[in-house]
């Protein structure tokens, strides 16, 4: 791959400019004749059985065409444990629970509707503390499982663990050991384009839903079942998905919602749109997980880490989302991150009746990742070793398999290491500023690379169609969502073919017209649909070249005598074409075919469309469409044991911040952060640096400012009047972002997914430069003044000067 | 009772009528068909539907729409003239990699035209107050600042031009 010519230069994205003009369609911005408006009537409560609804007002309300409740409607259950009723029945278990819904032919006549919905409700006991949801006597969130069993205790049937090697023993043969709990709050993945979707049936009962999803196979899948929930089972379910206003991570589940709007379409006859308002989507959307982790880590008198014990508490709400899942991906930074030779993990995901969660970027692994790296910071002071040595003694490397069987191909988190140690001046400043109350603080990470298998299938297919005038459409199920998906697919299609970037054109994502992908998460999306990529170009060219070998003489003929044409002086040029060509004699780049013997005589090269065209429109004629379908060599671990090698391949990285603190104010500074990343290969530098830049945010607002509030089940904080993620003012200090390209051998042009990565390490890297700065630790994010001050305060009673 | 408007829109002169307590958002993407404005969170929170009435950035998820009335509202279509091509900041925000999901480019380029028109060269410091109430998810905002400035230099360098 010595001559590429697209892969790692800056092409614009091609969705920019209809972004930047206001011509890209988000499902806010989608509607069709004949639409009427979906608005979902949620509890008051957070328990309590629902003794009656009265509808009659709003069925009365002129414009209302269909209101339905969980007693009107067949029983729709959905969910990763299919313990979530579309609408619920007898009994409400969380605050946002899906009562009762309204179609009417405008929204505010939906929302007056809605209004006019009464409810008599009988409350019922609550937990909503997640130790408390395990004790004994602790009411249960559900009584029965989804078959109908009952359930004895509010902990999910989803067990996580690990253990390798013999935990006491390390524990007492280790010189030094620390310990500490860490805890995250709720977080709010804040697309800035709402949730919603349109759901229209044809009158055979096809259904078409444009969803805001990630997972547009997945939730076709669901659908299908709500389709047989309703009586009308092998019915089509077409999912197309419009321009995403975000996703990180909500739309990697079908939600009530979608199913209230298929419920409503098929009760009305009509499309119906629903679309949340940003109140909705903080109140009734599923946000990021809230965890306890509890971590143990030991090393011996240099510095060699000998064991790690993590026990992880995760609230889970009152339904189940993929995002119950998170340990399966917290056993990455558990098992992998640095060589231990021992590890022990165990994770308990309870029920509450808290709002039920779902995944967000980095899934479970940032969760962790601030536990370990705090919990390392905290271990190498008492070890009395430098933060940077002691991560540099234990660190990952090439060819290494994890305890977890995570097989490292590339590596390049010493390098990531060093690189942020010289950007933060580590030696010149670690631990000499405190005077002046700044300190430096980094931390690293591993996450999946090559795909992450938690599903039988990890696969990715495309199609790649040529058409008469030489372009290739794309149609992936892969799903761009603002990370630049489809920029890394033009230039990975024109490099992997060989043709322009601008004769590269990318479907939208429909299931009518793409093949099956498991969904965009996991960092896997331009890495998975680039693999596929590669094995579908390589059949387009060996077709195209055997096509060649018969026609290539001919249409050069045709070269040479248009030139003759034009110029009676031209002499063709010297050099005789083989009188019998071979597939392997050609080459094909920049939209033309050519011999490799001689790539430059413009008279030897054939564009790809006359190609193109002349096996098209001739006697038996044939068309250029190829197919592929990418499963990555991994395998599906054994969730119990906690082992099995997940991804294709590995990313690491590691960020540094420096801070200043105020100790008057608790405020923290930060005064620049570096971010870098063993990302393989380069594709391009503008997407990819701009998802660092984007994630490296969150990880800020992770680390200092978002938490969504709760009390006794109700979030109390709605809106970005209360809820703060960064502004461009917030954002205002050096950042520098570098790429370690380990080139990995599994992965497309060497390339390994970066989605997620960048806000995986950030937070704890805060909290230990904030440790440097003024010497306490903060184990409970966001890191807010108030705890600063809180923790000042404690420190100075303990140690009066 | 509704309140009959007269205003330009995109250079355009437009007359529609309005309830009392219409939102400009509301005129502008459900009666007029203009969608490239966004809501975010319609509570002045997001700056997603920043459009420019007469000059000046305001949220037309809270401006009242009979306000427009003889005025001049432009909005995130009003910036390329047709046949044209994209205008400089444009330009500058899709070759500066400042779109990602671009649900909040709309908001943030008009933004940044309010504040080149007022003043061409400005310091960072100015265009992260100019832009500090236009939230984005996506970018961490480093190649937004770097596409203003990119267009702050390209526009002065073809001076005389109006922030297209
Ligand atoms: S939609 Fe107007 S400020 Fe958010
Ligand atoms: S690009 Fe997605 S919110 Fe700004």
């Amino acid at each position: 791959m010595s001559s590429l010519r697209h892969i790692g230069r800056d092409l614009p994205r091609p969705d920019a400019p209809d972004k930047a003009t206001g011509k890209a369609l988000y499902i806010c911005d989608l509607s069709l004749p004949g639409m009427l408006h979906g608005k979902i009537k949620f509890s008051e409560h957070a328990s309590a059985r629902i003794v009656h609804i009265d509808t009659s007002k709003a069925e009365r309300l002129p414009g209302v065409r269909a209101v339905l409740t969980g007693e009107n409607v067949p029983e729709v259950r959905f969910g990763f444990m299919r313990d979530n009723l579309a609408l619920k029945k007898g009994r409400v278990r969380q605050f946002r629970d899906e009562i009762a819904a309204v179609a009417a032919t405008d929204p505010d006549i939906a929302a007056e509707a809605v209004e006019l919905i009464e409810v008599e409700y009988e409350p019922l006991p609550a937990v909503f503390c997640p130790r408390q949801a395990l004790e004994e006597d602790a009411p249960l969130v559900h009584e029965r499982d989804a078959s109908g069993r009952p359930r004895k205790s509010n902990r999910l049937a989803l067990e996580v663990g690990h253990a390798t090697g013999d935990l006491a023993a390390a524990r007492a043969a280790s010189r030094h050991v620390v310990e500490g709990e860490f805890t995250t709050p709720l977080i709010q993945q804040s697309c800035m384009g709402t949730a919603g979707c349109i759901a229209r049936f044809d009158a055979r009962d096809n259904l078409t839903l444009w969803a805001k999803t990630q997972i547009p196979f997945l939730a076709q899948r669901d659908f299908r079942g709500a389709l047989a929930a309703m009586g009308l089972a092998g019915r089509e379910c077409r999912v197309i998905v419009p321009t995403l206003g975000g996703a990180f991570g909500t739309g990697l589940d079908t939600h009530a919602y979608e199913y209230i709007a298929i419920l409503l379409a098929h009760r009305t006859g009509r499309p119906v749109k629903i679309l949340y308002d940003r109140r909705e989507e903080f109140a009734c959307l599923s946000p990021r997980q809230s965890s306890v982790v509890h971590v143990e880590q030991g090393c011996d008198e240099n510095g060699k880490l000998t064991f790690r014990d993590v026990r992880v508490l995760q609230d889970n709400g009152a339904y189940t989302s993929w995002g119950a899942t998170y340990p399966s991906v917290m056993l990455l930074p558990a098992t992998s991150l640095y060589q231990v030779p021992v590890v022990s993990f165990r994770a308990d995901i309870v029920y509450t009746n808290n709002t039920y969660c779902q995944a967000m970027r980095g899934y479970g692994n940032p969760e962790l990742t601030w536990a370990i790296e705090s919990n390392l910071d905290e271990l190498a002071e008492v070890a009395g070793i430098d933060a940077l040595d002691l991560r540099r003694i234990n660190v990952n490397r090439p060819g290494e398999v994890t305890p977890m069987g995570l097989k490292v191909t590339s590596c390049g988190l010493e390098q990531c290491l060093e690189t942020v140690g010289r950007k933060l001046r580590w030696s010149e400043r670690r631990g000499k500023q405190r005077g002046k109350r700044r300190g430096v603080g980094l931390a690293s990470l591993v996450h999946v690379g090559g795909g992450g298998r938690i599903y039988r299938s990890d696969g990715s297919g495309v199609i790649l169609r040529f058409d008469d005038y030489g372009n290739v459409h794309v149609s992936t199920g892969a799903v761009e969502m603002g990370q630049g998906l489809h920029a890394a697919l033009v230039v990975g299609v024109a490099e992997a073919v060989g043709v322009r970037p601008e004769q590269v054109f990318i479907n939208q994502t429909d299931t009518a017209t793409c093949p099956w992908d498991v969904g965009t998460h996991a960092s896997r999306g331009a890495y998975m649909a680039l693999s596929a990529v590669m094995i579908a170009a390589k059949k387009a060219r060996e077709k195209i070249f055997r096509f060649a070998a018969g026609a290539f003489a001919g249409e050069v003929g045709r070269n040479i005598e248009k030139r003759r044409k034009k110029n009676p002086d031209y002499r063709p040029p010297d050099f005789d074409l083989p009188a019998s060509l071979e597939p392997e004699h050609f080459d094909l780049a920049d939209g033309e075919v050519f011999l490799t013997a001689a790539p430059d005589d413009p008279a030897l090269r054939v564009g790809l469309d006359r190609l193109l065209r002349a096996m098209h429109f001739c006697r038996g004629g044939d068309m250029l469409t190829v197919e592929a379908f990418y499963d990555p060599p991994t395998e599906l671990p054994d969730w119990q044991k906690g082992r099995g090698n997940m991804s294709a391949t590995y990313a690491y990285g590691a960020q540094g911040a420096a801070v200043e603190v105020d100790t008057d104010t608790g405020e923290v500074t930060l005064l620049g952060v570096v971010a870098v990343h063993d990302v393989g290969r380069v594709l391009n530098r503008q997407t990819l640096e701009g998802q660092i830049y984007g994630a490296l945010a969150q990880g800020i607002g992770y680390a200092l400012y978002e938490e969504i509030l709760t009390e006794r089940g109700r979030i109390l904080n709605p809106g970005f009047t209360d809820y703060k993620i960064p502004t461009v003012a917030e954002m205002a200090f050096p950042i520098e972002v570098e790429f370690v390209e380990t080139n990995d051998e599994q992965g497309p042009f060497g390339a390994k997914g970066v989605g997620e990565p960048g806000l995986v390490p950030t937070a704890p890297a805060i909290a230990n430069a904030i440790y440097d700065a003024i010497g306490v630790r903060i184990r409970d994010l966001p890191i807010t003044p108030e705890k600063i001050l809180a923790a000042l305060a404690t420190r100075a009673e303990r140690k009066p000067r | 009772m509704k309140i009959p408007l007269d205003f330009q829109l995109n250079g355009h002169p437009t007359t529609a009528e309005v309830h009392p307590g219409a939102r400009l958002i509301d005129l502008l993407r459900d009666t007029l068909g203009l969608t490239g404005t966004k809501e975010g969170c319609g509570e002045g929170e997001c700056g997603a539907c920043t459009v420019l009435v007469d000059g000046r950035p305001v949220n037309s998820c809270l401006f009242p729409a009979p306000e427009v009335d003889g005025s001049e509202v432009v909005t995130i279509e009003g910036l390329a003239e047709p046949g044209q091509g994209l205008s400089i900041l444009q330009q500058a925000f899709v070759e500066g990699g400042a779109i990602q999901c671009g649900f909040c480019s709309p908001g943030m380029i008009l933004a940044a035209k309010a504040l080149l028109d007022r003043n061409p060269d400005p310091e960072e410091g100015e265009i992260r107050r100019a832009l500090a109430g236009n939230l984005c998810r996506c970018t961490g905002y480093v190649q937004i600042v770097g596409a203003v400035r990119a267009a702050s230099r390209k526009l002065r360098a073809s001076a005389g031009e109006e922030v297209r």
